[in-house]
């Protein structure tokens, strides 16, 4: 990956430049449960559960989520491995999501899939030149200078020898089968390569050589990514943007920076602090550990409302009532949560915490707790400044100098609230201050969800 | 560690036979497997020591035999048909007895009761046809001459400790009903079952979620301030040993490449496999736009351990020292500092000079 590519700059200012290459809308993929002998369809495992996100040319877009969120099942579905049960799937315009065998066989040269186990994906009584061979075969296509030779050029540029065509998988290492899968995946100079775990099953420092393999063969091919892996240090350090899932829906969708630094949905937050940092000396810094109880709940059956709200700490009453929608709260990242973190909340009315919640909240340091609100409200109150700087016409001039001590105060006050209790809901106070003002910044922020 | 610095049994030539003064003392071991294509020498010369209440975490990539030496200090080698097929010597001592030339008899009535083991996989680690409860209650009165309802208690008690919610009712459930993550807390209940004094981890929490895996190395944190036991956790993941970690062992080919406290290992590795470790880590706290350095090459086979220093042909740095010693002469354990040991070519300056200039900057 090249370095300028990945700077924030071209990454937060010019994303809309890229021409879309693929986009999902509504994408459902619910497997049935049948019972009995009549095999009554009584229930379904809602593996995808209305998803949408669009991937642009030449952008690495990462996956990540626990296990059971339905990441994977994503990757099949938009790769057509796996039908749809709802939504729609295009792709570089063309509508694919009905699209039958023969109908997306075309497609297949432009999408291709590279496994999480490089065990169970090879045939192993086939050659690597057989494997490497067969999308040529199956798409009618001679490569100049003929098959053979071309399999032969792929295995060099991913770094295997081209003396290993007519050797068989079981003499190749975890690490080497996983360049042979990708040498496959790009045998037909693809569009765009969905990866399903691809380095989750390799040793460390061969994980490293296969990243750095990827990160080289997109420059100089010019590939699209998904990656959806379970790792948030590889997932970080190969994407552009990263999408967030959490039982079947996307939580959060943000650039890579913006999701590291100041992640918005709470679970994105827990989710990172779990993360085993190689610094023995940050293990005391457990303050800023957040402990998820308990387990994902089952996707048969999931929660009503905001799918996280059995789980959280933030969650009040319309958590469990009312979905929350993806919305774009800030350029580039769209979060679904009525309380995020870092921002101004987005339900500052409903402040009292569910029972589960505050159970939650115990696991969750205060200082995290405390930071949190004092965020949140200092974002608050500068929208809520801002707004009343171009709304309100007596506040004149004045308001300039009136709006930094305000953000200051409710910053203050929010730093000691949280000892007294679940105070971190109280955090919206400040906006609800300044009257009708308040409703500017939440209609603002409602926009993009028109489009 | 204090004991290391001061006595050469780090080294592994202690007095042999004498019984060490720490905990858990390896010295010398050796684990080979004979084989139609020869001999797999999975652990080769390995010596280590581990304190009461001390977390020793043992790194390396698969096939370094980070699993067969925990196996080894268990006595599983010795079980059954695999029993007939394994060259073991050496001495692990634990609490005093020596383990390696024990007699069998006398290692089960060990195993379970003052060492214990959690595997990384659970469903298939425990039985698909006994309930959890059952399992537990096993393990419990093969060591304890109680009732089944005493063990039952027990076993309900231990669920709770873990953190199994309604343990009373999920005392009957069966290892498939339960998620990966239970499984695993109810693995940890039934290997702490019997209050061992030395629990050793293998690869507990790869299999997890890292929000599973957080909650499961607390627990794990957790009991063993509450039991005083030693800790022997393996593990590929340096976040995880960066995490728990009193002390860290770098296992390469069968050998201990370098060993020292947590703080020495990752502020002032020694070793170039160490840094390689290190730099071949996407790290999540950092931004990192410029490029991983991986190991080069694949790890070496254990029937052909390359000659010298087994990490040579993978080593940047090989062609440092003079002449092709590093080739030919297989490095020792050597102390770099207070129980802080390495086995390396590279003179200290050479070492410093490169782990100061080259690789810290770009990690």
């Amino acid at each position: 990956m090249s370095e300028t590519k990945k700077t924030d700059a071209d990454v937060t200012t010019a994303p809309d430049e890229r021409e879309i290459l693929l986009k999902v809308e509504g994408l459902q993929k619910h497997f049935p449960i049948r019972k009995g002998v009549l095999q009554r369809q009584v229930g379904a495992v809602k593996a995808v559960d209305g998803i949408d996100f669009e991937v642009r040319k030449g952008e690495t877009l990462g996956v990540v989520g626990e296990s059971g969120c339905g990441k994977s099942t994503m990757g099949r579905v938009i790769t057509r491995l796996q039908e749809p049960t709802g939504g729609s799937i295009h792709f570089e315009g063309q509508d694919i999501t009905r699209l039958n065998a023969a109908g997306m066989r075309p497609l297949r040269r432009d999408i291709q899939m590279i496994f999480q186990d490089p065990y169970g994906s090879l045939n192993p009584r086939h050659t690597i030149g057989g494997i490497v061979s067969a999308p040529f075969r199956l798409q009618g296509v001679e490569p100049e200078g003929g098959v053979k030779r071309e399999v032969q050029r792929l295995l060099e540029l991913v770094g295997l020898s081209p003396e290993h065509y007519n050797r068989y998988p079981h003499e190749f290492s975890g690490g080497q089968r996983q360049r042979i899968g990708i040498a496959r995946a790009l045998a037909l100079k693809p569009k765009l390569v969905v990866a399903d775990e691809p380095v989750s099953a390799l040793d460390v420092s061969i994980q490293a050589q296969v990243v750095n393999l990827m990160d080289d063969l997109q420059e100089e091919l010019g590939l699209t990514y998904v990656i959806i892996a379970h790792d948030l240090s590889v997932v970080r350090h190969v994407s552009d943007r990263i999408a967030v899932m959490y039982l079947g829906k996307i939580v959060e969708l943000a650039d890579r920076t913006a999701l590291y630094e100041a992640p918005m949905h709470p679970y994105t937050k827990a989710l990172m602090s779990a993360v085993p940092v190689p610094d023995p000396k940050r293990r005391g810094a457990k303050s800023e550990r957040i402990l998820l109880r308990g387990d994902v709940p089952s996707p048969i059956s999931p929660p009503s409302g905001c799918r996280f709200h059995t789980r959280c700490w933030k969650a009040t009453e319309i958590c469990k009532t009312t979905e929350p929608q993806l919305v774009e709260l800030r350029p580039g990242q769209r979060v679904a949560c009525h309380h995020p973190e870092n921002f101004a909340d987005q339900a500052p009315q409903d402040t009292v915490l569910l029972s589960a919640a505050k159970e939650a909240a115990e696991l969750v340091a205060e200082e995290v707790r405390a930071e949190s609100a004092k965020t949140s409200a200092a974002v608050a109150a500068v929208a809520a400044g801002s707004a009343e700087e171009t709304g309100a016409e007596a506040a004149g001039k004045t308001a300039d100098t009136a709006e930094q001590p305000e953000a200051e105060v409710a910053a203050d006050v929010e730093a000691t609230a949280p000892k007294t209790g679940p105070g971190a809901k109280t955090a919206p106070a400040a906006p609800l201050k300044t009257g009708e003002a308040s409703t500017e910044p939440e209609a603002d922020r409602q926009d993009p969800t028109d489009k | 560690m204090t004991e290391l610095s001061k006595t050469g049994a780090a080294l592994g030539e202690p007095a042999p036979g004498n019984a060490p003064d720490a905990f858990l003392a390896v010295r010398d071991l050796k684990v080979h497997f004979p084989t139609d294509d020869g001999l797999v020498k999975s652990v080769d010369g390995l010596s280590f020591q581990v304190e009461k209440g001390k977390t020793l975490c043992i790194v390396g990539e698969s096939g370094s035999g980070k699993s067969v030496t925990s196996l080894a200090i268990m006595g599983l080698h010795r079980l059954g048909a695999r029993g007939k097929n394994v060259q073991m010597s050496g001495e692990i001592w634990l609490d005093g007895k020596e383990l390696v030339s024990a007699d069998p008899d006398e290692v089960r009535r060990l195993r379970g009761r003052e060492m214990a083991m959690i595997f990384q996989d659970p469903l298939s680690a425990m039985h698909p046809y006994y309930t959890i409860g059952n399992q537990i209650v096993e393990a419990y009165r093969v060591h304890h001459d109680v009732s089944k309802k005493v063990a039952r208690k027990r076993a309900v008690e231990m669920l709770d400790r873990v953190g199994i919610p309604e343990p009373d009712k999920r005392v009957d459930g069966y290892p498939h009903e339960f998620s990966g993550g239970m499984r695993q807390r109810a693995m940890i209940a039934m290997a702490l079952v019997n209050n061992p004094e030395l629990l050793i981890a293998d690869e507990p929490t790869t299999a997890l979620d890292v929000t599973v895996q957080a909650q499961i190395l607390d627990l794990i944190r957790d009991l063993q301030k509450e039991f005083g036991s030693a800790v022997v956790l393996i593990t590929h993941d340096l976040g995880v040993v960066a995490e728990i970690a009193d002390d860290v062992l770098v296992m390469y080919g069968g050998r201990c490449v370098e060993r020292g406290s947590v703080d020495d290992v990752f502020e002032r590795p020694q070793h170039p496999y160490t840094w390689g470790l290190l730099g071949s880590m996407p790290r999540i706290d950092r931004e990192t736009s410029e490029r991983l350095i991986p190991v080069k090459g694949q790890p070496p086979s254990l029937i052909n351990v390359p000659s010298g220093c087994a990490f040579h042909p993978r080593c940047p740095y090989a062609d440092i020292p003079k002449g092709d010693v590093t080739r030919t002469v297989r490095p020792e354990l050597q102390q770099v500092g207070g129980g802080h040991y390495s086995a390396c070519h590279l003179s200290p300056e050479d070492r410093t000079r490169i782990w100061t200039e080259e690789i810290a900057p770009k990690l």
